[in-house]
């Protein structure tokens, strides 16, 4: 396994599935009254984060914490970048203080790899500009897995049969590229229901332009945040619009089946893509997906930094 | 890893190893008066199908000695995130810990196939002591190779086998083999 995650594509089906299976061990560490193991001591992880994010690094730092680690935070506005300091010298310096991995989110496409390029630390993707989310997507996929009961590992399982609506803005979201990715990768059927004006210009995804003609034939409901700007932009003439057509309305949801699973990566737009209280959906599990970030980052963590290359132990390592 | 030098020596045979168990199993309620307030946790991965023979043949001693007996309180816990060696190797967790029993006053017979190193005891030890404080921790494991690292003992064995580093040792109901090559 590689010593970082930068995407989907580069982590590839048989990463994936080892991922899921990681995440059941921290499940269950999570599940204890003291959710905490030595897994990860003397290692350090340092949150770099170019944009703001609540959950995320929160969901990072908390995960680090759980496995041991001890963690530093470091945030753009309090740092010397404002007195001009180069991102490259930055990340040297972090580096130079003796961190064993960058957790990086940044406003541009590709910063993680220019990071990585820069540094021989493991570099973990927390949002790359309008590119990627890997662990957005993993905690995705675990978080239907576990819904589902659905036995998917490294030995096999899939998603086959399963229909999934991704709602809202899918060009500018790094969430919709690498979870549309992610269930592919595991056999679902992804649908895009986004109006065309917010579609990327090249795909091969089926795409639909009006919730209505998808809301009663899928299993996962996936709606995307809309955001504020979108509409400054002219790319959506107003968000009331939006609602009337790609929003999940008290009258959609009354469509859709109780054994449709509600997504939101959040933060939510409440009264814009979520028109209704998703506390009172049955199939809603929002919640599940922030408990569910924890514990597919602690597999993340353990994975790139619990692991050595076959030959550094010699020896037998049976009881 | 069909060639010829991998292919192992046979030391114990089916029958010595299913004695071996039920042995043992006999000692384990001996030495704990019983099955009460006593519990068989399997280290993962080797140590699972051991606890459920193990508990198999408590339940039927037990059963013809006392007229009826209750269920043999069983568990599995992976060390994994315990180990000392973490960063060293590749990570290689076993199934998911199953302690769904209260640990807190309990005594925990921990059991693996093969008592080696005493690092993965030593790490489920660890792994045990985050769920509560058992009142005792005995470790019972069918085969006892040597070259301890570390100063753990077994309570309960089912044999001795003196080993070189060079080899390792497999552990199934099917019998005991030694191969020529450590394995990792």
């Amino acid at each position: 396994m590689s010593r970082s995650l930068l995407s989907i594509t580069e982590l590839g089906e048989t990463g994936l599935r080892r991922m899921l299976d990681t995440s059941d061990h921290m499940a269950e560490v999570n599940r204890r009254p003291n959710p905490k193991v030595p897994a990860l001591r003397g290692k350090t992880v340092c949150n770099v984060f170019f944009e703001d994010s609540t959950r995320t690094r929160l969901s990072f730092e908390t995960a680090a914490k759980r496995l041991s680690a001890d963690t530093m935070n470091f945030s753009v506005s309090q740092s010397s970048l404002n007195k001009g300091e180069s991102l490259r010298d930055t990340v040297e310096t972090i580096a130079a203080m003796g961190v064993d991995a960058f957790v990086i989110r940044h406003g541009s496409s590709g910063a993680p790899w220019q990071i990585g390029e820069w540094t021989s630390i493991s570099v973990i993707n927390a949002g790359d500009g309008w590119h990627a989310h890997p662990t957005q997507a993993l905690l995705d996929m675990y978080t239907v897995r576990t819904a589902l009961n659905r036995p998917i590992s490294v030995d096999g399982g899939s998603f086959d049969g399963l229909r999934v609506a991704m709602v809202g803005d899918i060009k500018h979201s790094r969430v919709a590229r690498s979870t549309t990715e992610a269930f592919k990768l595991l056999g679902a059927n992804v649908t895009w229901v986004s109006p065309k004006t917010l579609l990327p210009p090249v795909h091969d995804e089926s795409v639909v332009a009006n919730l209505d003609e998808v809301i009663e034939d899928v299993d996962v409901l996936y709606l995307l945040r809309m955001q504020n700007e979108r509409m400054s932009e002219a790319l959506v003439p107003h968000l009331r619009e939006y609602t009337a057509r790609f929003g999940l309305t008290p009258e959609r949801a009354a469509r859709i089946g109780r054994h449709v699973l509600v997504m939101h990566p959040g933060p939510m737009n409440r009264g814009v893509e979520m028109a209704v209280d998703p506390g009172e959906l049955p199939g809603s599990v929002i919640n599940q997906q922030v408990t569910n970030g924890i514990n597919v980052r602690m597999a993340v963590l353990f994975e790139l930094l619990g692991s050595g290359s076959e030959n550094s132990l010699t020896g037998n390592t049976e009881s | 890893m069909n060639t010829p030098s991998d292919v192992g020596k046979q030391v114990l045979g089916p029958d010595d190893v299913r004695r071996a168990i039920t042995r043992m199993a006999h000692e384990i309620i001996e030495r704990n008066r019983g099955t009460a307030d006593l519990a068989l946790v399997g280290i993962q991965t080797g140590g699972v199908w051991v606890v459920e023979a193990l508990a198999a043949e408590m339940l039927r001693i037990e059963a013809a000695e006392n007229c009826g007996a209750n269920p043999i309180v069983v568990g599995s816990v992976d060390a994994s995130l315990y180990r000392d060696d973490i960063g060293m190797r590749p990570v290689s967790p076993g199934s998911v810990s199953d302690l769904t029993f209260t640990v807190e006053g309990v005594t925990v017979v921990l059991v693996d196939d093969v008592l080696y190193t005493g690092r993965t005891v030593r790490a489920a030890i660890d792994a045990i002591g985050d769920y509560g404080r058992p009142k005792a921790v005995q470790l019972a494991a069918i085969v006892d190779r040597g070259h301890r690292e570390l100063p753990i003992r077994p309570d309960f064995v089912g044999k001795n086998l003196p080993t070189s580093a060079e080899e390792s040792v497999s552990v199934t109901p099917n019998g005991v083999t030694i191969t020529q090559g450590t394995d990792t």
